[in-house]
């Protein structure tokens, strides 16, 4: 397999409602991101693109419909989806048509626009539950992230104010992304005092819905050192997915992330993650996923992250920094677009150029994870210097 | 430096330009239906649901009794062998109190879902449902909880069929219920990997 770096990357803002069209939003991720590598769409040999549901906009085969915004036109164009783990997986799909050797350069854009469905996408979210078992149950896609949350909660014997720090730490974080949508500084109690929305999820513990689009350009090793002195490399990708009978697995752990991990970290020669691994973008739609995918990701022990948490190991100066951007609970949440945001942070990260954003210590191996479908996939990217 | 990403683009709209209709939008309201065959396994599930019991299957490979029951194990991905009927009694395996209905509503008095282990199924085998009858604050994970049927002529053959799970009385939650004591911190930063 051939090597494959990272050579540019770009983003919309992330706000609630986009004036822009889907179409739109995805040309000014795919454009931004070409102009950061100084190249031009007739350098592009293919496009993939990574988008979730179709119910959000309405629109059928809404890959089709983007294509010409990500830069597809009469070029060979792919669409994934794994639900919310589309953004981080996306970016697989890219490096297999260049590892393969078929191509030299792949576009890889993300984009959603969630603010279309009405009353609220919330809704949309309905069909993704067991169509005869449990629709007529009326399930909220809150529900499951309460029903697990409260999981890990009891089986480690944990409190929502440990948890509600993730809150705390990643909005302040996104204060420094100009991107963000829900940037702000915060304490533990403000978390605690906001409304509750389907216990124990308190409503800052939530990601928001949003508009935005972001995209990264791969190219092959011969490319890539012709086109800049700052490659990031992709060295290593996993998927991995679980039963669809989410209610037949204990939801504490995340077996399918460490399952995606350790693939991505076998090809990257990864032994000890936690010593390995510089920085960490890990999936937070929710503040608790955050600290369930860091203990999938083997960046701590089972049961073990909240107290990292709260020794400060996970502090943009910490040990090991997580979701430096912001995460989605601060930047927002476009889902596949929230999943590229990672991976387009992680590349700023590596090459010094993420500002006030910037982990101290010069980092040299990142890892981004994404999460969704049913509970149950996990989609992981490892990036690095060298 | 101000840092990547720079000149980032987007244009908010406000709720209130959309109101006084400042910007453009057309909408659509698709009408689409379908029927949605239950296949063998979960038709006889809903069948036996209407009957006022539930049913599973085994996989006699993986000596596993499966809920929902399955014509195939997704394991061993050899046919399932035989219908085992099960209880109408479980365990709380997690629960939450869910103040925003399906459709964004806000309620007052939350609505409960629960997944629940179910009696006489293999270990760890939920399905999802709610509870009812039971104040929010009484709830544990652990809880030993029962069917509350509706009655026969209402029964459509559907998960519905069971109005709600209750809690069994006299039997207490078998697991302690969730630490309310936030984990304390330590005083200082760790700086050191080797100290994890």
């Amino acid at each position: 397999m051939r090597r494959v770096a990272v050579v540019g990357a770009g983003m919309t803002k992330f706000i609630h409602r986009a004036l822009e069209t889907p179409k739109e939003l995805s040309w000014l991720a795919a454009k931004a991101a070409l102009d950061s590598a100084e190249m031009k769409l007739d350098q592009v040999d293919c496009v993939v693109e990574g988008t979730a549901p179709d119910a959000f906009d309405g629109v059928h085969m809404n890959g089709e419909y983007l294509s010409d915004g990500c830069g597809a036109w009469k070029k060979p164009y792919l669409r994934c989806y794994v639900g919310g783990g589309t953004g981080v997986y996306a970016l697989a799909q890219g490096w297999f048509h260049i590892a393969s050797g078929l191509f030299d350069t792949a576009l890889v854009v993300c984009e959603e626009k969630m603010s279309t469905c009405l009353p609220h996408p919330q809704a949309a979210f309905l069909t993704i539950f067991d169509n005869i078992t449990e629709q007529p149950l009326k399930p909220n896609l809150l529900w499951i992230f309460a029903l697990e949350m409260n999981r890990y909660m009891s089986v480690h014997g944990y409190s929502v104010e440990d948890i509600a720090k993730v809150s705390v730490k990643n909005k302040r974080n996104a204060l420094g992304h100009p991107s963000a949508q829900l940037g702000a500084e915060l304490t533990v109690k403000d978390v605690l005092a906001s409304e509750i929305m389907a216990w124990p999820v308190h409503r800052l513990m939530v990601s928001p819905t949003s508009d935005g689009a972001a995209a990264v350009l791969l190219a092959s090793e011969e490319v890539a050192k012709r086109v800049t002195n700052k490659p990031v490399w992709v060295q290593g990708v996993g998927w991995c997915l679980d039963s669809a009978y989410w209610t037949n697995r204990d939801l504490y752990y995340p077996d399918y992330v460490e399952k995606a991990a350790w693939m991505a970290y076998r090809m990257a020669g990864i032994r000890e993650p936690r010593k390995e691994i510089n920085l960490a973008e890990p999936y937070d739609p929710f503040a608790y996923k955050e600290l369930h995918h860091l203990e999938g990701l083997q960046l701590a022990p089972k049961g073990q992250a909240p107290r990292l948490l709260a020794d400060g190991v996970f502090d943009r100066d910490g040990d090991l920094p997580t979701c430096p951007s912001g995460g989605l609970l601060g930047v927002g949440n476009p889902i596949a677009a929230a999943g590229m945001m990672k991976l387009c942070e992680l590349f700023w990260q590596l090459r010094g150029e993420a500002g006030p954003r910037q982990v101290p210590g010069r980092p040299r191996r990142g890892v981004a994870q994404a999460w969704g479908d049913l509970m149950q996939v996990g989609t992981v990217v490892v990036m690095g210097v060298n | 430096m101000a840092g990547q990403p720079t000149n980032v683009r987007g244009t908010p709209v406000r709720s209130a330009d959309l109101k006084k209709g400042r910007v453009f939008t057309t909408t659509y309201v698709p009408r689409i239906q379908y029927a949605w065959d239950t296949g063998q396994a979960i038709g006889r599930y809903l069948e036996e649901l209407k009957n006022g019991r539930l049913i599973a299957r085994r996989c006699n490979n993986c000596q596993r009794i499966m809920i929902p029951p399955r014509m195939f194990c997704e394991r061993c991905f050899g046919p399932t062998h035989a219908w085992v009927v099960v209880k109408d009694t479980g365990t709380v395996n997690t629960f939450s109190l869910s103040y925003v209905s399906w459709d964004v509503r806000r309620l007052k008095k939350p609505e409960i879902p629960a997944v629940i282990e179910i009696d006489g199924a293999s270990k760890g085998m939920g399905i999802l449902h709610v509870l009812g009858n039971v104040s929010p604050k009484a709830v544990r994970i652990g809880m030993k909880v029962r069917a509350v049927w509706k009655p026969a002529q209402q029964r459509t053959g559907s998960i519905t069929d069971i109005a709600y799970f209750e809690p069994i009385k006299g039997k207490a939650p078998a697991a302690k219920r969730t630490a309310k004591k936030p984990f304390k911190a330590k005083a200082k930063k760790s700086k050191s990997r080797k100290r994890r």
